[in-house]
């Protein structure tokens, strides 16, 4: 029989499911302060002074700090994607001097209760002198730039039959966890451990990171994860917030508790995706690429915060995709504006590269008129080209695109989509008046990023196991899938076993759960220690396994959507969806599906509705539910899932890549292509997101 | 997002509410408490006192009364929605309710809360200026009614005093066979819309014999279109009187926000006037084939 491959019920539903889950929220000590965070309500300014007086004074208030109470903190380091040139641009943990955004701490307020804590921030006051805001990366201060490619590009443009070109920008906007973070810390003296509860994504190196700023040594800090209502990418990074409560627990003595509200979320926590392209391809008479030369320029934010240029450089090393791209070149300019900092948002860099990269394929096609599916299939790399190295490095690692039949699972897609009818039936309505059309989006995932993992799996005496790993789980149902892969090896039920995740003190190293690694990287852990433990498996024996890998597998995709634009009013409605994905092995495959649809939908809202909006002087916009509009249910289409296992991954023992990202990181993409074909339009939509007054714009600009 | 230190107060008549509030020195109501609760969270609203109004007699109800549909101000969105006497007699209300925000936030928000709050996208606002609705409030010298043309005062703020408060609603019915139509454009399912448009026709022998075109989230206040109605009344309807007219909405002074510009919504206000006109229209020869 065995448990890999199969929808099984997921093991950590029952706390959840009868409301007894322990969320950030939900962790309280006795005794605990809470905190608030004073924010800048200027997006740039000289600090002159600030008032604490009054605050201190209310009762209740135990303490307030500014950046000169933790002048011993340095700023916040990166943990990846260390680029020359950033340094300078790392963000204290409260402003120094001087403001670079609006919803930057620039004090903490401690309090005996979170009502007081709100009390006391209200009445600290900043005296301020404006400075000049910018808010757009075609100007901004260039922190650095990112260089990537190969081959010679002008010998291409040379040659080219034809060449398209195009500027393409994609909107601000960011993973939104329905959870806001939170984080509780404490100090046991007696232990001499420092605590911090509400830990995710990367609790071991968060750890390190925390050790380095606080000047302890990092087996005095333990990182604790609970149940987390969502990460996207954005939750489980070391923000200011989480070094202060750490700060104020050992140097208050007691507990100190922080948690997020909504709006602070939206102006606090990393947001994403603000980039402008300018972008050209060379193409041969028969639409074959000869090469491609993008210019891009990436809207950092005020600050560079834990992941350095990591969504820049995953842009221009992922760019080219699924095609045989001969010679290349990327040049992006990470520009730093007064605006929230930014950093990964699931699928970073993809969700960005593949608009870019498949709005020119669109083009291509238009150009040369050659049928827009016809242009990819002979540009797609061919499963004999597997492994297929690229000169190219992406975060670190080299591009060997490992496994792939990609033309085979475009295929498949659109015999799915039944391709030719749904042509013919688009047609009909359109003739009939209606502005219906269909995209396609081909796409290139990476998943599984190394080095190491490991994990020690052992027997108990009541012959249940324990599988203890460094991973992190976010609600993708890490449990389940672990305890499958230890229960095919051990030849036991997965539910006789236990998986610990995301708690510092139980293993001595772990690399947490982000780059859609987890499955790839701890399940291929798992698999070996407890294939080990299989060996000599009695009560109160254990194994480790260790997993290590230089390169990362590609998962692959096509999505399919139709959609139905309303000319008067510009609104958009998606009416079906397909979503065609390769995982190379899908351990169950119902997860699979739930990340796949559930990125589908946060994809559906970078394209059509999510937008971080500024007014002029730099006042973020979008600060409530109301405002920054993320999709519903209501707003989701029903979406089909084909999901294959064609290509598995020749990189670890279970052939298995990731499944994270490959929901939300085309659909920027389809729904454009998908657009243009309502409106009849070959590259129409050259922004995101394609909000209503925009699509209403466009259609009049068309007309004229 | 937790509120300032207020006082709580919980009276369960109609004239203990005006004795608080004429003695309370910044005191506000609680009715479904959608948009109040929310502000005291954010601290956009600072009251000293907060007078709840959820278990004072006798103002949720919804009656028929000489020509008049009467509902009183505590009577949950969700009544109105499962209202038979509303479905039958004031059908434009009915397609007005299922368009305010979500089941649940119906469950709690109310009439009179929500035309206080009197947000300028508000359908039930937008109802009562297409019905000509009259407003009944209390003080402390007694029940005073207020046209709803006189109702707001400016961007949210209506025009009753700080001691008073919202008992009733008056909605005029327009007989029997009427055409009504309620369309909105939200940019989600239960959103607040950007423009919302009501329209109201009754027709005499072929021709329109009155009209109301009302828009919603266009201006501070719903603002009615009498110059579209004027090119209605007497002419014959077709799609062409109804575009033509519809054309003046464009001309309307525009809200911009951070979802759409002003000339977004002057050209919304165009589209879904026609569109309210049309469905309303079509719904006259429904209620003729069906009578």
């Amino acid at each position: 029989m065995g448990f890999v491959g199969r929808s099984v019920t997921r093991l950590e539903d029952a706390p959840m499911l009868t409301g007894r889950g322990r969320y950030a929220a939900d962790v309280s000590f006795s005794r605990e302060l809470h905190m608030r965070v004073v924010r800048s309500s200027h997006a740039h300014a000289r600090i002159v002074a600030i008032d604490a007086g009054a605050a201190r004074e209310l009762p209740g208030c135990v303490a307030v700090w500014t950046s000169e109470d933790v002048a011993e903190i340095p700023p916040i380091d990166f943990r990846s994607t260390r680029v020359q040139g950033l340094e300078p641009h790392r963000q204290p943990v409260l402003a120094r001097d001087r403001v670079r955004y609006v919803g930057e701490p620039v004090a903490v307020v401690f309090a005996e209760d979170p009502y007081l804590a709100e009390d006391a921030a209200d009445l600290v006051t900043m005296e301020v002198e404006e400075l000049p805001v910018v808010l757009s990366a075609d100007r901004g201060t260039e922190a650095a730039v990112i260089r990537k490619g190969y081959g010679d590009i002008e010998a291409a443009f040379r040659a080219a039959h034809t060449v398209v070109d195009l500027d393409l920008s994609i909107g601000r906007h960011s993973g939104v966890p329905l959870e806001t973070r939170g984080a509780i810390a404490r100090y046991d003296a007696m232990r001499d451990a420092l605590e911090l509860h509400g830990a995710t994504k990367r609790p071991h190196a968060n750890r390190d990171l925390l050790a380095r700023m606080l000047a302890r040594e990092p087996g005095s800090i333990h990182l604790y994860e609970g149940h987390v209502g969502g990460g996207f990418g954005v939750r489980g990074e070391i923000y200011p917030e989480d070094v202060l409560v750490c700060a104020a627990a050992l140097r208050l003595g007691r507990p100190v508790k922080w948690i997020e509200d909504r709006r602070e979320n939206l102006m606090a926590c990393n947001h994403s995706r603000e980039q402008r392209h300018r972008v050209r391809a060379a193409v041969d008479a028969q639409g074959r690429i000869l090469g491609i030369d993008d210019e891009f320029f990436h809207d950092q934010g005020a600050y560079v915060r834990t992941h350095g240029a990591r969504v820049a450089d995953l842009t221009a090393g992922m760019l080219p995709g699924p095609y045989r791209v001969p010679t290349y070149r990327a040049v992006g300019h990470y520009r730093l504006t007064n605006k929230t900092p930014a950093a990964t948002y699931r699928a970073p860099g993809r969700y960005e590269a593949t608009f870019v990269c498949e709005r020119l394929l669109d083009a291509i096609a238009a150009k040369t008129g050659i049928d827009r599916v016809e242009v990819r299939r002979r540009n797609l790399i061919a499963k004999t080209e597997m492994p297929y190295a690229r000169d190219l490095d992406v975060i670190d690692t080299e591009v060997v695109l490992d496994s792939g039949d990609y033309a085979g699972l475009l295929d498949q897609a659109l015999a799915r989509a039944d391709w030719a009818v749904l042509q013919s039936e688009l047609e009909q309505r359109r003739a009939a008046g209606e502005a219906v059309g269909v995209g396609l989006a081909f796409f290139l995932e990476k998943s599984g990023l190394g080095p190491v993992d490991v994990a020690r799996v052992s027997m108990a005496a009541d012959g249940t196991f324990d599988v203890v790993t460094g991973a992190a789980s976010l609600g993708q149902g890490v449990e389940t899938v672990l305890a499958q892969i230890a229960a095919d090896a051990l030849g036991v039920d997965y539910r006789r076993v236990r998986v610990a995740h995301g708690c510092t003190d139980r293993i001595e190293q772990g690399y947490g759960s982000h780059a859609s690694r987890t499955t790839v990287m701890t399940g291929s852990a798992v698999h070996i220690a407890a294939t080990k433990l299989r060996e000599n498996m009695q009560p109160g024996c254990s194994a480790q396994g260790s997993f290590e890998s230089e390169h990362m597998t590609y998962p692959y995709g096509v999505h399919i959507a139709v959609v139905n634009v309303d000319r008067d009013t510009g609104g958009v409605a998606v009416e079906r969806y397909l979503a065609a994905f390769d995982v190379g092995r899908a351990v169950n495959p119902r997860l699979v599906e739930g990340q796949i649809e559930g990125g589908v939908v946060q994809g559906l809202g970078g394209a059509l509705l999510e937008e971080f909006v500024y007014d002029a002087e730099g006042s973020p916009l979008s600060v409530t539910f109301a405002d920054y509009a993320m999709p519903t249910a209501c707003e989701a289409p029903g979406i089909a899932v084909l999901l294959t296992e064609d290509a598995p991954s020749p990189l670890n023992p279970l052939g298995i890549k990731g499944a994270g990202e490959g929901g939300v990181n085309p659909v920027g993409a389809v729904i454009a292509s998908a657009i243009d074909d309502a409106l009849g339009v070959a590259g129409a939509v050259t922004r995101l997101p394609v909000t209503p007054p925009r699509l209403v714009e466009i259609m009049r600009a068309e007309r004229r | 997002m937790k509120p300032p230190r207020f006082d709580y107060h919980d009276p369960e008549t109609v004239p203990e509410v005006v004795g608080l509030l004429k003695t309370l020195p910044n005191a506000r109501m609680l009715a479904g408490g959608q948009s109040l609760m929310p502000m005291l969270n954010m601290r956009l609203a600072l009251p000293d006192h907060l007078v709840d109004l959820n278990r004072v007699e006798g103002l949720a109800y919804i009656r028929e009364t000489g020509g008049a549909l009467e509902i009183g101000a505590m009577t949950r969105q969700r009544d109105i929605e499962f209202s038979q006497l509303v479905l039958e007699r004031c059908p434009v209300m009915h397609e007005a309710i299922l368009q305010v925000g979500h089941r649940q936030t119906r469950n709690r928000g109310t009439l009179g809360g929500s035309l206080c709050q009197l947000d300028p996208s508000a359908e039930l606002v937008a109802v009562a200026a297409a019905l000509e609705a009259t407003i009944a409030v209390a003080g402390p010298k007694g029940t005073r009614e207020i046209p709803f043309s006189g109702f707001p005062k400016t961007y949210m703020t209506p025009a009753i005093g700080p001691d008073e408060l919202l008992t009733r609603v008056r909605f005029p019915l327009w007989p029997r066979p009427h055409g009504w139509a309620f369309v909105e454009f939200a940019r989600r399912h239960g959103d607040f819309a950007v423009v919302s448009a009501a329209a109201l026709l009754e027709e005499d022998r072929g021709k329109i014999k009155r009209a109301s075109v009302t828009l919603g989230g266009v201006a501070a206040a719903p603002v009615r279109m009498k110059e579209v109605e004027k090119a209605l009344v007497g002419q014959t309807a077709s799609d062409a009187l109804f575009r033509d007219a519809c054309e003046a909405c464009r001309k309307i002074e525009a809200m911009q926000d951070v979802h759409a510009p002003a000339s977004y919504r002057q050209h919304l206000a165009a589209v879904l006037s026609r569109r309210a006109l049309e469905r309303a229209h079509a719904r006259i020869g429904a209620a003729k084939m069906s009578s």
